[in-house]
């Protein structure tokens, strides 16, 4: 897998921490896996809605990856509660359905932006950067390969 | 069987395999099955209801199955059922998921309802308004079989909900 420029945190230049949301164990290792690629940290993941939510305000991670179709509480359900309480929460969307219904609902909840799977990981990487906005810096790290 | 049904899905495999797999796939084989659905080796069925409806089997022996799970996560993986099983679900997530997107925007309403592992040898038979339609992708890592059954549900009202994650 290629790697990046790692993305840090502006305000303290420690990498960028997420929350992996996805029922699927192997969606999840695949964008952790990603997430190492881009200098950043998992600090946790979930497997569906609810946990996410009560996993968010735990660890307050600074962006959500968040698949929709789960069981007990769906994607975008959770976005919209996860914003309710962090309105600053940066949620981006990783599904498979793509279509414009969906990803209009995601981004009307709450959610910053949309990612469809098959996830390519130069794809994935421009809209951290984007998500992460000024708050975050894509700075060479040292040994590490653009 | 309507081929404007089945093409999205011939598109959608052939996609999700070439992108995770990172090299080009083909179709080797397509034919109309009209005796019961035998399984393969480890299968992920998926039913499609409301428009259309019918099911969809992806279907991989289990040494294709972690060939394709180190091919999408671009790395060796330990060898596991539990890996097995989660590459063929995710894998119909993303096959079916794509092309739900396709025939959504083509004005088709209908649920996908999220994959089951298909555990017994034989499925449903084909119906006479059901053909099923066997599709077989050749990959650097083995063959990866699509079996769709699907039919246009004129007289369903729409159930305006696709739900593939």
């Amino acid at each position: 897998m290629d790697q990046f420029v790692a993305v840090k945190r502006s305000k303290d230049g420690q990498p960028v921490r997420y929350l992996v949301v996805d029922d699927s164990v192997f969606a999840r290792k695949n964008l952790a896996r990603m997430i190492e690629t881009f200098g950043g940290q998992v600090a946790g993941e979930a497997g569906d809605g609810v946990t996410a939510i009560s996993e968010y305000q735990r660890l307050k991670p600074d962006i959500v990856l968040m698949d929709i179709t789960m069981p007990q509480m769906e994607g975008i359900e959770a976005a919209e509660k996860i914003v309710q309480q962090n309105p600053d929460a940066r949620i981006v969307m990783v599904s498979s359905v793509g279509y414009q219904e969906n990803i209009v609902a995601a981004l009307q909840r709450g959610a910053r932006h949309f990612v469809q799977k098959p996830v390519k990981p130069e794809v994935l990487y421009e809209v951290i950067k984007y998500v992460m906005g000024e708050d975050g810096t894509a700075a060479q790290a040292a040994g590490a390969g653009a | 069987m309507r081929m404007d049904l089945i093409q999205p899905f011939i598109n959608a495999a052939d996609a999700v395999l070439a992108q995770g797999l990172h090299s080009p796939t083909s179709v080797a084989n397509l034919s109309m099955e009209e005796e019961a659905y035998r399984r393969k080796g480890v299968a992920a069925l998926i039913l499609v209801t409301g428009d259309i409806e019918g099911r969809i089997v992806i279907d991989l022996d289990p040494a294709t199955a972690v060939r394709v799970a180190h091919g999408f996560a671009g790395t060796e993986l330990p060898e596991s059922d539990e890996l097995v099983r989660e590459t063929v679900c995710e894998l119909a997530n993303q096959v079916i998921g794509n092309a739900v997107t396709t025939l959504n925007d083509q004005g088709f309403n209908f649920r996908v309802h999220p994959p089951v592992l298909h555990t017994s040898e034989h499925g449903p038979k084909s119906s006479e308004d059901t053909e099923a339609l066997v599709i077989c992708f050749e990959t650097d890592m083995g063959n990866v079989f699509l079996n769709i059954a699907l039919r246009h549900n004129c007289s369903k009202p729409s159930e305006h909900a696709a739900t593939v994650g």
